[in-house]
């Protein structure tokens, strides 16, 4: 199954009245269409896909097709050990672009949404402009950060590098360092995602707190550290939650701005999976790794869901 | 007309149709998220130069294709970046037309016609003649249609399952739930090629239908998710009263929850736009050949030749103005929604 399976036994509720059996009855019948649809377009296809990912399953030579055992999981098997090999680059790949950029947009994020939090002539506006990158289509905003900024010989950063750093001989960002290049792009998105988050927290502190601290003759750095950082604990695990799950399987910004490339420099599990399936036809590999992006997406996720539910276990049992 | 109707501890403000719920009527997850206001200290001067530099810089991108997609193509590609829209200003020293960008030998040559900082060019309507002779309206009208349709069937189909999950709420509503959100955290990458050959067999490769078909997927779990913690707001004697008076399901759902909380539908629904207008990885591989959505349209700028900067640009502009203003508008429910509920 493609689902996290929650391991609580579902009891049912001791039911006492016939009224009380009919809403439920009733219940069902409003919750089925929805779940049923779920189930239906998600689910099948990645029965589906666990399938093929046992079969030879090549789209350009229908006589190979047949069962295949394991061979395409040893294929990649045969990948992971070999440091060569674009699988293994996509699993570094996938791994280090999905940290590097949730925990830099956590870090950005949480000075965005500090600076905002004072009140200041043209908040509101300054908080607009912060937030608008996340609303920006992300094929839209990946083929403009390619072009007008990225490109090595007319764009912007190349023009303000050599103008403003004449020793500068002007990186070429995207062929020299693409994964930073698609980093940096990723936090620019992300991080008012996480500032939206953590403004929501901030707004939780109470003032007489903050002033109580400052009656104490605490600085501006030590009231962060002390109040507003602990305080941030469960919006900083749901900020990376969100944010791992979505970044972990990002694919605009990689096909539209390097293709993977250069070579497999910043090639990712979910690029590799259009890559082996659309270029290289083979329907039964690229399931295999869909299956592993799967696997690997489903570790992250249940690890990073337990250290939410701790701590949101913690704070409710403070009393709260 | 009276502004408030109290109901046991629970005020309905009838001018903004908003619920004040008191805090033990909350989800325990609401109850952590609550929030009081901003603060009301006063940033010091350098702290606010510090945010609009820092908000400048982030919108920066933004600005440079919303001024190319306004300028020529030689005017796009010139050197020093001309940023300032100065009406019938005649520039003398922009590049051919012809020029090749990869080539870094273009760039010197047009570095060398540099006459020290001007930054100036003369807007021009140009580029959105040339995508609309493109067909860009149809691709738009394409995106329109299928965030426009998927979104009205999530509601439909969310509003009932988000009712029987929390109010009604079985002893199965957590499992339920839990395996909603557990197929978000599912990769696409998971489903690509199943997806790939279904559709070929039916026949929706390549179609409208079928991106909406998958965007209903794609964004009924998270419309539950939202609309629940909103239905979670709605004070306990009103439906019971709704139920005194023998309310059916279907009724008490339509004629009494759904316009107390229609703040809350609206902000559902702008959050199923922004991932259905928005979303390219499903349209790329299922719908990339012909007359699909707007991010489709912007493909054929990949691997662009010749100059294209200011085209793709006034294609980029129009793409995200419709989302970018909805975002705008609804920033206040932005947050509760991109956090499924859990932050208000």
């Amino acid at each position: 199954m493609a689902t996290i399976s929650s391991s609580v036994p579902a009891t049912r509720a001791p039911i006492a009245r016939r009224s009380l059996v009919e809403r439920i009855g009733v219940g069902r019948m409003l919750l089925y269409p929805a779940m049923l649809y779920v189930i239906l377009v998600t689910q099948i296809p990645f029965v589906l896909t666990i399938y093929y990912s046992f079969r030879n399953y090549l789209l350009n030579r229908p006589d190979r097709d047949g069962w295949a055992g394991l061979a395409n999981y040893q294929r990649l098997w045969d990948q992971v050990r070999d440091t060569d090999s674009a699988f293994f680059a996509a699993l570094i790949n996938t791994v280090v672009l999905t940290a590097g950029s949730v925990i830099l947009a956590v870090i950005v994020g949480l000075f965005f949404a500090e600076i905002v939090n004072h009140k200041f002539p043209g908040r509101a506006i300054v908080r607009t402009l912060l937030i608008t990158p996340f609303l920006i289509m992300p094929a839209a905003a990946a083929l403009s950060w390619k072009n007008l900024l990225y490109n090595p010989n007319f764009g912007f950063l190349d023009w303000f590098t050599t103008t403003f750093i004449p020793t500068s001989p002007g990186p070429n960002w995207l062929g020299d360092y693409p994964l930073i290049s698609i980093m940096i792009y990723l936090v620019w998105r992300w991080a008012p995602f996480m500032m939206l988050i953590f403004l929501a927290g901030m707004g939780s502190i109470s003032e007489e707190v903050r002033e109580a601290a400052r009656m104490d003759g605490a600085t501006a750095w030590e009231e962060f550290r002390s109040i507003t950082l602990p305080h941030l604990r469960r919006f900083f695990m749901l900020g990376s939650l969100l944010g791992t799950v979505y970044i972990f399987q990002d694919f605009d910004p990689i096909y539209l701005m390097t293709q993977g490339g250069p070579g497999n420099e910043s090639t990712n599990l979910s690029f590799l999976v259009y890559r082996t399936a659309v270029s290289g036809s083979n329907y039964g590999l690229a399931s295999a790794i869909g299956v592993v992006t799967v696997i690997l997406s489903i570790i992250a996720v249940t690890y990073l869901v337990r250290l939410l539910s701790k701590v949101f276990e913690g704070e409710l049992s403070d009393g709260r | 007309m009276a502004a408030n109707a109290t109901t046991g501890g629970t005020t309905v403000d009838s001018r903004f149709g908003t619920l004040v719920v008191p805090e033990n009527r909350r989800s325990p997850l609401q109850r952590l998220f609550r929030r009081s206001g901003v603060r009301k200290d006063s940033a010091p001067l350098p702290l606010a130069i510090t945010a609009w530099i820092v908000g400048l810089i982030v919108f920066f991108p933004i600005f440079q294709f919303v001024i190319t997609g306004f300028k020529s193509e030689a005017e796009a590609v010139a050197i020093p970046p001309r940023l300032l829209p100065w009406p019938g200003y005649e520039d003398t020293s922009v590049v051919p037309e012809t020029i090749d960008i990869e080539s870094s030998a273009a760039a010197e040559a047009a570095a060398a016609t540099d006459d020290g900082l001007d930054l100036r060019f003369a807007p021009t309507l140009d580029q959105y003649r040339t995508i609309f002779d493109l067909e860009f309206g149809s691709f738009f009208f394409n995106s329109l249609t299928a965030t426009l349709v998927s979104t009205a069937v999530v509601l439909l189909l969310g509003i009932p399952a988000a009712y029987a999950l929390s109010i009604l709420a079985g002893a199965r509503a957590p499992n339920a739930l839990f395996f909603l959100i557990s197929t978000k955290f599912l990769p696409i990458a998971g489903v690509l090629v199943p997806l790939l050959v279904i559709y070929r067999q039916l026949e929706l490769l390549n179609t409208l239908q079928g991106l909406i078909i998958l965007y209903i997927a794609m964004n009924l779990p998270i419309a539950i998710w939202i609309l629940r913690s909103f239905f979670q707001d709605v004070p306990r004697d009103v439906i019971d009263a709704a139920r005194l008076d023998g309310a059916t399901p279907l009724q008490e759902i339509f004629q009494v929850i759904v316009p107390m909380v229609r703040p809350g539908i609206v902000a559902t629904g702008f959050i199923c736009m922004i991932f259905a207008w928005n979303e390219f990885f499903l349209a790329a591989f299922l719908a990339a050949v012909g007359n699909s959505t707007v991010p489709i349209f912007m493909l054929q700028y990949v691997t662009g030749e010749g100059l294209f900067w200011a085209k793709l640009s006034a294609a980029v502009t129009l793409g995200v103005l419709p989302i970018v203003l909805l975002g705008w508008a609804a920033q206040g429910q932005l947050v509760r929604g991109l956090s499924l509920g859990a932050v208000k």
